[in-house]
């Protein structure tokens, strides 16, 4: 494939009978033990598809029950702040991709660079949605906590949103389905955060072994199935973001 | 699979070019999801939206996350999830959608 | 009974490896710490015995209870937090990591002839979540229990009830945890462990078994974990996707719930058959018949596994035409149990057959499991259902399947490897005597309870109709009896440890890969990594290997 470059095990693991320091005993080659971790990574995606699918399954009954509630929820929430939050985190993606590459044509400063740069977009995209999750405190709109559905029933009540989209006042039975489904944003959104936070605490522990030279010397399996993990973050936010921000926009 | 010492290792380091070119086409992706959904298109609406988050998907899985390039088992995990995933959906709405037809 | 295949070293010369893995480190910490999969194991097997025996005191109480038609050794409240609590720790805590997490860790990595799990990490990591999920769920039990059946029904769990739903979700949560890398971890070493010439079909079934539960653990776990925080989070901020009163749907629970706790039962069944296809081929002296459709049959099971999680909803208003398809579905996963029971049957056939301890319990699970599985097609069909559910039918049936089907295969496993685990033999007519009391005692128990439940007696009551009463006493006597069964192999098994004869390498000239390394085995588990050049459960290699080694030292 002309767009790749390949290794060998050779230029990896050198000689026959010597073993890289980095490799576990119960493995026979670096080979194996590249493989195992990385379909383990993998597995444990499955998993993550499995825990958000539960999530996503509620919401698409939800969705087709309480249709006019989820648009109308929609529209109080921020356009701005979530394409610019989908644009932080597809980058954050990107540093990341590039720090893997970094790792595997060992370059040090590149990819303490990279991971630095990953984790400033993580924290960022995590300041912008507690900015998100402050409007909606504000506007009483956190359900169980903090909820009235009285800018539902009379969409008036909120003049921003309401000179934008002239939302239809929804009879009361109709308007309180939108605490569903800002409980499903808030789930959504909120499990989606935690495997931020995770992930950041990772990068953390990274960069600091980054800047020990720890993953250039070969062994970058770490860095390749954190970047796996971070990547699968990414694309769950890829489909929160139409599914909880885009459900309706047009007037 | 069949001989567990044929391992996989040729690790293909993807070029940045690459990268760069998946980074710019997500972001115009993003772009074009936003922009679409002030369209009027009704029920299409959600269907471009979803269309452009698995393509986005895709070009992250493919390219980003390396799947282009990995063994067949790595492409049938993925595969082996997103077919269970829509068991769990497609099997719990079969009860959802046909409550409304009432008793025989 | 006198023919036996049970060969043992000389043993006035005989003496346990000095090196062993229990012996090459000492102390507390060394066990604690430990990557080795075989002290993982044993740390497994020791705590889910714990467990089992907690569960098990909880359903003495309960047969106690039943013994009279009134509910007078404890009042209905504490009736339902018992049986709540031995569901929990029974399903959680002893079936789904009993075969897996102890055998199954302990045989797999030898069995592919591997040095160890592909993630010895997480494999030590996943017992200590279990250990932790385990002492939340006793701490739920001291502050005082929680009575929402294991099934945490909403909105009874998260509406009308004021016990301790809370911590007990989360135990499960945590225990889920446990079991997804257990799982996780064989899959990835049956994949990429697998020692030269060891390819997919020359695997021993027990593998091809786990393999099948593994994915199960791995792909339904995870929805029960995010059922159970939706739980907890509307209980605790009152937020309902399950509420109706908000709009929410209790019947998205069940969808959610048995869409993993479906699939949990042949978590818990699958690896158990694999123990039997071991048992039954090494006491036949014959290869099992239809290797591959056995095989097989695993996936099958794991497949349709999850597409028939809706026939525990028959009567709880879903759709009548969904009803109809999943009734459908559920009749179609007989095929491949089917498939199994009848070509464990052809091994028998014309085999050499002895009645060593694991065979006897073997013979036990092939008659329990077959009852068991054939009244869940009765539970399967629409029309059955709706009269037996919520009955003592479903109550046996389970507990055919569970206890008949899966506790059978543990113990039958458990005296299989055991003188590969310890390098001792126990005592052989006493293990025999409480396999049949085993057997005994099961059946007294659960049987009457077939007939209680097409009577019409319903499950979860501490009270019952004093005309039920004849059959009740003769459960609660059969459950004394199962007790006795339960009680003697852990006493006969911990004088072993001390006092048993020494094993040797293959007591019962079994052909896996385990029973061709030293007992207890290595900390590597092999001097050098063994090469494959047969297929699986071939006597006559195993014959002409022993031949060759006679003729050597001669």
């Amino acid at each position: 494939m002309s767009d790749s470059t390949v290794i060998s095990e050779g230029a990896l693991a050198e000689g026959h009978h010597e073993h890289p320091p980095y490799q576990r005993h119960h493995f026979e080659s670096v080979a194996q033990q590249f493989d195992a971790t990385n379909f383990a990574m993998w597995l444990f995606l499955l998993t993550e598809i499995m825990f958000f699918g539960g999530l996503f399954m509620a919401y698409l009954l939800m969705r087709n029950w309480y249709y006019q509630a989820f648009v109308e929820g929609s529209h109080h929430l921020s356009i701005f702040w979530g394409t610019s939050n989908t644009a932080v985190l597809i980058t954050s993606s990107f540093t990341m991709a590039m720090g893997v590459w970094c790792a595997q044509t060992r370059r040090k400063a590149g990819l303490v660079l990279c991971l630095v740069l990953t984790f400033i977009l993580g924290i960022m995209f995590l300041c912008i949605k507690g900015i998100e999750w402050h409007g909606e405190w504000v506007d009483h709109h956190v359900p169980g906590l903090r909820f009235t559905d009285s800018d539902f029933i009379n969409p008036a009540l909120d003049a921003d949103v309401y000179h934008e989209y002239h939302d239809r006042a929804m009879a009361p039975d109709a308007a309180n389905k939108t605490e569903m489904y800002f409980f499903l944003y808030f789930a959504m959104t909120g499990m989606h955060a935690l495997h931020m936070v995770i992930g950041i605490s990772i990068l953390v522990f990274m960069i600091f072994q980054a800047t020990r030279g720890a993953y250039t010397e070969g062994h970058f399996t770490f860095v390749e199935n954190f970047g796996l993990y971070w990547h699968f973050v990414d694309i769950i936010w890829i489909f929160l973001f139409p599914l909880l921000y885009l459900v309706s926009r047009h007037a | 699979m069949s001989e567990p010492d044929a391992y996989e290792y040729e690790h293909h380091i993807v070029s940045p070019k690459i990268y760069v070119a998946i980074f710019v086409s997500l972001l115009c992706l993003t772009a074009l999801t936003t922009a679409a959904s002030y369209v009027e298109m009704y029920v299409f609406n959600v269907v471009v939206a979803l269309a452009i988050a698995v393509i986005k998907a895709s070009l992250v899985v493919l390219f980003f996350m390396h799947v282009k390039y990995s063994p067949k088992l790595t492409k049938l995990t993925i595969l082996s999830g997103l077919f269970i995933f829509m068991g769990l959906i497609s099997m719990t709405l079969s009860d959802y959608v046909s409550r409304a037809w009432g008793r025989w | 009974m006198s023919a036996t295949i049970v060969s043992l070293p000389d043993q006035s010369t005989a003496r346990i490896p000095k090196m062993n893995f229990l012996s090459k480190e000492n102390g507390l910490l060394s066990w604690l710490l430990t990557g080795d999969h075989k002290r993982i194991a044993t740390l497994y097997l020791i705590s889910i015995t714990f467990f089992f025996f907690i569960g098990g005191a909880l359903a003495g109480l309960i047969r106690l209870e039943l013994l009279t038609p009134q509910s007078d050794l404890m009042a209905a409240d504490t009736y339902n937090k018992v049986f709540t609590m031995h569901g929990l720790i029974m399903i959680f805590f002893f079936l789904v990591p009993s075969v897996p997490a102890t055998i199954g860790n302990f045989v797999i990595p030898m069995m592919v002839g591997a040095k160890d799990l592909a993630l010895p990490k997480i494999n030590l990591l996943s017992w200590y979540l279990y250990i932790a999920a385990g002492g939340l769920m006793l701490y739920t039990m001291m502050i005082g229990g929680v009575d929402t059946g294991w099934t945490f029904t909403t909105p009874l769990s998260t509406h009308y009830l004021n016990t301790n739903v809370v911590p007990a979700g989360l135990a499960v949560f945590i225990a889920g945890f446990s079991s997804i890398f257990t799982g996780l971890n064989f899959i990835v070493t049956i994949h990429k462990m697998r020692c030269p010439g060891m390819t997919w079909f020359r695997l021993p079934l027990f593998i091809w078994s786990n393999y099948a539960a593994s994915i199960l653990m791995v792909l339904g776990t995870p929805v029960l974990a995010i059922t159970l925080v939706l739980v907890v989070l509307e209980r605790t901020v009152h937020i309902g996707v399950f509420d109706p009163k908000l709009g929410g749907d209790p019947l998205l629970f069940q969808h959610l719930f048995w869409f993993y706790s479906h699939p949990a039962v042949y978590i818990m069944i699958l690896p158990g058959m694999g123990v039997i296809s071991e048992v039954i081929s090494t006491f036949s002296r014959k290869r099992v018949f239809g290797y591959t459709a056995v095989a097989f049959s695993s996936v099958a099971i794991a497949v349709f596994a999850f597409f028939v999680w809706a026939h525990h909803m028959f009567i709880m208003g879903i759709s009548n035409y969904a009803a109809l398809v999943f009734s459908l579905l559920t009749m179609l996963v007989a095929v491949p149990s089917a498939i199994k029971i009848f070509n464990w049957s052809f091994t028998l056939y014309k085999g050499s057959i002895t009645f060593e301890t694991p065979m006897l319990y073997s013979i036990g699970f092939l008659g329990l499991f077959t009852i068991g599985g054939m009244t869940g097609v009765f539970l399967g069909a629409t029309g059955t259902d709706i009269h037996l559910t919520e009955t003592y039918f479903v109550v046996a049936h389970f507990h055919f399947v569970m206890v008949g089907g899966m506790l059978m295969a543990f113990l039958s496993g458990i005296h299989f490897w055991w003188p590969k685990w310890t390098g001792r033999m126990y005592p052989e007519k006493l293990s025999q005597f409480a396999a049949v009391t085993t057997y005994i005692g099961f059946n007294l128990t659960f049987f009457p309870q077939f007939i209680l439940g097409t009577l019409g007696m319903p499950r979860r009551y501490a009270a019952y109709p004093p005309e039920f009463q004849v059959l009740n006493v003769f459960s609660t006597a059969g459950a004394t009896v199962l007790g006795v069964g339960y009680l003697l192999p852990v006493l006969y098994l911990t004088w072993s440890l001390k006092y048993g004869q020494i094993a040797g390498n293959n007591p019962w000239q079994a052909t896996g890969l385990e029973w061709q390394t030293q007992s207890p085995p290595l900390t590597e588990n092999f001097a050098e990594i063994p090469i494959m050049d047969h297929e699986a459960y071939d006597y006559e290699w195993l014959e002409r290997q022993q031949a060759k080694e006679v003729a050597s030292v001669g």
